[in-house]
């Protein structure tokens, strides 16, 4: 690992100005990417401003029944919290599939949402790979790509959005609080990240200078009723094959709400609307999700290992949605 | 916090009670702080990418992986190592169920394992729940065999000791956590 400056962040304001002024620098929060990153030569910043410091370790709720997640709450804290485990308890079970105990106790709010991507060719710097050296090619269109997208990618680039916490996120309407040199906003989750088109370098629209500083939740009384649901080539520790997040409230066996994403299977996680068209107002059953699944999926594209994640996507959606319709969607 | 001209910086660490005075360079990880700087050796380096456990320790109580944690980033935090388990010449109770139920065969990753389980079960005391805990808004969940291996999937043992290490796990911290 190349060496590095160190500072310490004592105030956001300090944060911000810090990254503004200083050359090749970037933001420290738990470290379990950003480090492993620069011990592969990805990252060489030639500044770290750590973050820890920073008073934005609070869950707080918000007047309105919804929730603020302070950027450095750690992924152990979030999902072990009471009101997340009630309100929102997809966003608690899809925080415990991701990564180990030891790496949850580390990993914060905001790091998990600027995760960088798992791909192979992405951490072989012998490779060629359009987001680490743009313009050099994508060695996984043609390579083992059994991990990477069947949505939304683009011919520079396959990758998928690594994080389990972020789909849930997708499906549950948050949005990014972001406090820049030029002042504070907000962008909905599923326009923070982007996807590839010709510009894979780019993995969300946080500018330069820009810290998050939260992300928060809104009432959604059909998040009560919400699972997320992991298939990974291992049990445990490992990342998504595929991932669904979804939430449903069924009333007289009518769908009136739902939300669904999902992970594994594209640059960013992946907000199903099309399937949540078809969802809203029709019977709740099979016919209903089997429909709104193939809809999402028309526009899906497999690559030579990974078209089996089409039909994976399928079946993982259509066994959420029935496990939600029968435990406790239905009133 | 400023660096001289050598590029290192002087840290001061917290570890098993010992303050330790240290200079180092910002990019050293807390493992290599403890193994290479500090000659607590204890700590083992297995992947060196966060995949393995082996260099778990507990800081203020909670499981970390050492080899992802700079050691710049956690000075004035209590850390523990495998060194510090135990009290005086007296085993920690889950040391002593490692020896009792073969929770090794060459043992790499034994000091990883009992650092992430004393944190585990910090955890599981906490209410805290799993990816196989079935009912999120259960405040007693069973300290089950499926329970231990999720909770410990991010420690891997390469002889395959995970029957001998869930039962050391099991008995050590049965009367513990039953309530």
């Amino acid at each position: 690992m190349k060496n590095f400056a160190y500072a310490r962040a004592e105030n956001v304001g300090s944060a911000v100005q810090s990254i503004t002024q200083l050359q090749k620098a970037k933001f420290l929060g738990g470290g379990t990417n950003l480090v492993d990153l620069m011990r592969e030569n990805i990252e060489q910043p030639d500044h770290l401003v750590d973050l820890l410091a920073l008073p934005l370790a609070h869950v707080d709720e918000l007047p309105g029944g919804g929730m603020s997640i302070g950027a450095l709450v750690t992924n152990s804290h979030l999902a072990a919290h009471p009101l997340i485990r009630a309100r929102y308890p997809v966003l608690a079970e899809a925080i415990l599939h991701g990564a180990s105990g030891q790496i949850r106790n580390m990993a914060t709010t905001g790091g998990n949402l600027m995760q960088r991507t798992r791909c192979y060719y992405f951490y072989d710097t012998h490779a060629r790979c359009n987001k680490r050296a743009p313009g050099t090619g994508c060695d996984a269109l043609e390579g083992f790509n059994r991990m990477h997208a069947i949505l939304g990618a683009s011919d520079a680039c396959i990758a998928t959005h690594p994080s389990d916490m972020c789909v849930a996120l997708a499906a549950l309407d948050a949005t990014v609080q972001i406090t820049g040199a030029h002042g504070k906003r907000a962008i909905p989750l599923v326009d923070f990240h982007r996807l590839p088109e010709d510009t894979p370098q780019t993995d969300t629209n946080l500018q330069p200078d820009e810290l998050i500083t939260a992300v928060e939740l809104p009432a959604l009384p059909c998040a009560r009723h919400s699972r997320y649901r992991k298939v990974r080539d291992r049990a445990s520790y490992a990342f998504a094959l595929v991932s669904v997040a979804a939430a449903l409230e069924v009333e007289d066996g009518t769908i009136t709400q739902a939300r669904l994403a999902l992970g594994g299977v594209a640059h960013k996680p992946w907000r199903a609307f099309a399937a949540e068209n078809i969802l809203v107002g029709a019977p709740a059953g099979e016919d209903t999700f089997k429909a709104a699944a193939a809809e999402e999926l028309k526009v899906a594209r497999g690559y030579q290992h990974n078209a089996f994640k089409i039909e994976l996507a399928r079946r993982t959606m259509m066994n959420v949605l029935t496990t939600l319709a029968h435990e406790g969607g239905a009133r | 916090m400023n660096e001289d001209g050598n590029g290192t910086m002087m840290m001061r660490l917290h570890i098993n009670g010992t303050r330790y005075d240290v200079q180092l360079e910002p990019r050293v990880s807390l493992l290599d702080a403890l193994r290479e700087y500090l000659g607590l050796s204890g700590t083992k380096k297995g992947c060196n990418q966060g995949a393995c456990g082996a260099c778990t320790v507990l800081v203020d109580g909670e499981r970390i992986n050492s080899c992802f944690a700079l050691a710049v980033q956690y000075q004035g935090r209590e850390i523990t190592t495998i060194e510090g388990v135990a009290a005086a010449d007296q085993l920690h109770p889950l040391q002593a169920a490692f020896i009792e139920y073969d929770g090794f065969q060459c043992g790499y990753c034994t000091p990883g394992h009992i650092c992430s389980a004393i944190g585990m079960v910090e955890e599981y005391k906490q209410g805290m729940p799993s990816a196989v805990t079935n009912n999120l808004a259960a405040t007693d969940i069973e300290f089950s065999e499926a329970e231990i291996k999720e909770r410990m999937s991010g420690n891997l043992c390469r002889c395959g000791a995970y029957v001998g290490i869930v039962e050391a796990i099991r008995e050590a911290f049965e009367k513990e956590v039953a309530r």
